[in-house]
């Protein structure tokens, strides 16, 4: 193995910070190396002078605290839990010299130790999965290490399917299933339908937003946003299998550029089957939204106009795309209008999920809007969206535009309170917000599924009751 | 060669936590807590890559100690011990090569079978080397008393 660096995972602390966590252990352990190379550990009863940065104690019966080279005081804590194993994990050590203050015998003696320097975690202050992130260059050192000792590379492993679903992110596929799905059954209720050409178009699409979010991996790799984010989680963060060593940055610039051109043939396909100037112009706009996300000149997200792409990309795109592909060109307002909300919802996505990581961003000069602006004003604004969503569904009912069933998305308002009354709690805490992301994420899919359940009725009352009309006006 | 004493092994089988202290190349004592693991002959311990440089340390000096100073860890027993020993890194497949130790670890940290489960939230903890200690000497605080000379048992002649 390679030399031992001289960083830690966590920082130094300074001695007197390391005295003052010292005193509120019961006991502390009191460690050094004897004459033979073994550490010695024993158990200790300490009075801490934090800010003299001495501890003094009586040196364990029988052995000899040595006056001529390091010693060291440790405290340690967890919590057992019964069942699950043990939580409140904090420990801390203090370096220095030990000194006789009198004689160094169990009678009478006292060991005095003077510290120079700490080192320790506590969870509560780190917290784990964030303590994980801050080491991820020690694990790098560590396989690279191995890697030069063997002769051969030695990396990081994970199952094939979960490798594919981390590096996909193949879960959030439901935001580009939802709004092409909605346009092919708006197209339908309009009497335009094809069963091969939705097919291609839910593959086509997918393979754009699994572009998108491979190649948002990389460009954020390459300009630094994923490794200054110390705090991801499972919905921020990128998919983090670059930073884990898991799929390198070549690997994955491949798989972005495989499911572009995958995207792009199957767009080819369409255009050629069912082409039309609309579909054109959707196709090459949509690829370079997609592209431009993250990607040097462009990069919408850095600059704050992250949301505006993925509201547009994930919104009237989308849906607009699928909407064509059926009508073979015709468009409409109705799958505009419709595409509203479900933007609207989508960018939001985005919007909490950059919350936790506005840190890790502003670091790499990733101009978000929740970097821009204060907590208070991004909690408004996502009230605001979430509100313009919903109304913008209610006009466009009202107006006649859209059948009176989607006003089933309106159920899903309860849960957009719930991400709403939770963003402020939560706000300086990734891990506590996840909660509320996967929430969010939940808001878009059963706001988008009810849509789909509308349309669905409006098809089947179309074809069992003609006559019925949906629509207002 | 004398064998472990009983109520060691017990308080091995019993910590949820001890403090493995390995050496610096300062020559400093760095302590860790961390999961024992005793199979009867040796102390394991496992250490993710993410948290490797005790390992690095272990590579450059084998000799370490093993501490069980905490009630609170052994279920409220107040004796104490400190196992010293020479401990190699076992590293030749750190994605799996740990996991044999699993079911010692599962009885004392059932949680982890449901975490390792979940591996593709968090694959680098779990990307492991072995720590392999072979006991060498042991201090043994039957009242868990440091001012109390400790028992000591020599279990074989040091290594070279």
């Amino acid at each position: 193995m390679g030399a031992v660096a001289d960083d830690r995972n966590t920082p130094e602390l300074d001695a007197r910070v390391g005295f003052e966590k010292l005193a509120t252990y019961p006991f502390l352990i009191v460690n050094w190396v004897d004459d033979a190379g073994y550490p010695v550990s024993a158990a200790v009863d300490a009075t801490v002078d934090a800010p003299g940065l001495t501890a003094t104690f009586a040196p364990p019966a029988g052995l000899t605290v040595p006056t001529d080279r390091p010693v060291s005081l440790t405290g340690s804590h967890i919590r057992p839990q019964p069942g699950y194993g043990y939580d409140e994990r904090r420990h801390v050590t203090v370096w220095g010299r030990a000194m006789a203050t009198a004689a160094t015998t169990p009678a009478n003696g006292r060991v005095t130790l003077s510290g120079q320097t700490a080192w320790g975690w506590d969870e509560t202050e780190v917290p784990f999965f964030e303590y994980s992130e801050r080491s991820l260059p020690q694990s790098r050192r560590y396989f690279d290490a191995l890697s030069a000792e063997r002769g051969t590379p030695v990396k990081p492993k994970l199952s094939f399917g979960s490798l594919t679903l981390r590096t996909t992110r193949l879960p959030f596929l439901t935001a580009t299933i939802i709004p092409v799905v909605l346009g092919i059954l708006i197209a339908a209720s309009h009497g335009a339908f094809d069963l091969v050409s939705a097919a291609l178009t839910v593959i086509g699409a997918s393979f754009v937003q699994l572009g998108l979010n491979v190649a948002n991996d990389v460009f954020d790799t390459v300009q630094g946003a994923d490794d200054a984010n110390v705090t991801p989680t499972k919905f921020s963060g990128g998919s983090r299998v670059i930073q884990y060593g898991l799929v390198s940055l070549r690997q994955m610039a491949g798989l972005a550029t495989v499911f572009y051109v995958l995207a792009g043939i199957i767009g080819l396909i369409l255009l050629a089957t069912r082409g039309s100037t609309a579909l054109l112009v959707i196709g090459v706009v949509g690829f370079i939204v997609s592209l431009g996300y993250t990607a040097p000149p462009l990069k919408f997200v850095y600059r704050g106009l992250g949301e505006i792409a993925v509201a547009l990309g994930f919104g009237p795109m989308m849906l607009l795309g699928a909407y064509v592909v059926q009508t073979r060109g015709a468009l409409s307002w109705e799958p505009f209008v419709a595409s509203i909300p479900v933007a609207l919802l989508v960018a939001l996505i985005l919007y909490v999920n950059e919350i936790p990581d506005r840190r890790g961003d502003a670091r790499a000069g990733k101009r978000t809007l929740p970097v821009r602006f204060s907590p208070g004003a991004v909690i408004g604004g996502y009230n605001a969206a979430a509100t313009a969503a919903y109304i913008a569904l209610v006009i466009g009912v009202v107006a006649g535009i859209l059948p009176v069933p989607t006003l089933l998305m309106l159920l899903t308002i309860p849960l957009a309170r719930r991400v709403s009354r939770g963003l402020a709690p939560n706000y300086d805490n990734p891990y506590g917000l996840m909660a509320i992301m996967g929430e969010n994420v939940q808001l878009h899919l059963i706001a988008g599924l009810l849509l789909l359940a509308a349309y669905a009725i409006v098809i089947v009352a179309g074809a069992v009751a003609p006559g019925v009309d949906l629509f207002l006006g | 060669m004398a064998t472990m004493p009983t109520p060691v092994a017990e308080l091995l089988g019993k910590a949820l936590v001890a403090e493995l202290t390995v050496v610096d190349a300062k020559g400093r004592p760095v302590t860790y807590p961390l999961i024992p693991l005793y199979d009867g002959d040796h102390v394991y311990m496992t250490s993710s890559t993410l948290f490797s440089r005790k390992l690095q340390h272990i590579d450059a000096n084998a000799k370490v100690s093993v501490s069980i100073t905490d009630p609170v860890s052994v279920g409220g027993r107040t004796d104490r011990a400190t196992i010293q020993g020479d401990a190699r890194v076992i590293a030749e497949d750190p994605h799996g090569g740990w996991e044999r130790l699993l079911p010692i670890w599962e009885a004392k940290e059932p949680s982890i079978v449901f975490f390792l489960k979940q591996r593709v939230a968090l694959p680098l903890f779990f990307e492991r080397a072995l720590i392999e200690i072979t006991p060498r000497r042991v201090l043994y605080w039957s009242d868990g008393s440091t001012q109390n000379a400790p028992e000591i048992t020599s279990l074989t002649e040091e290594a070279a």
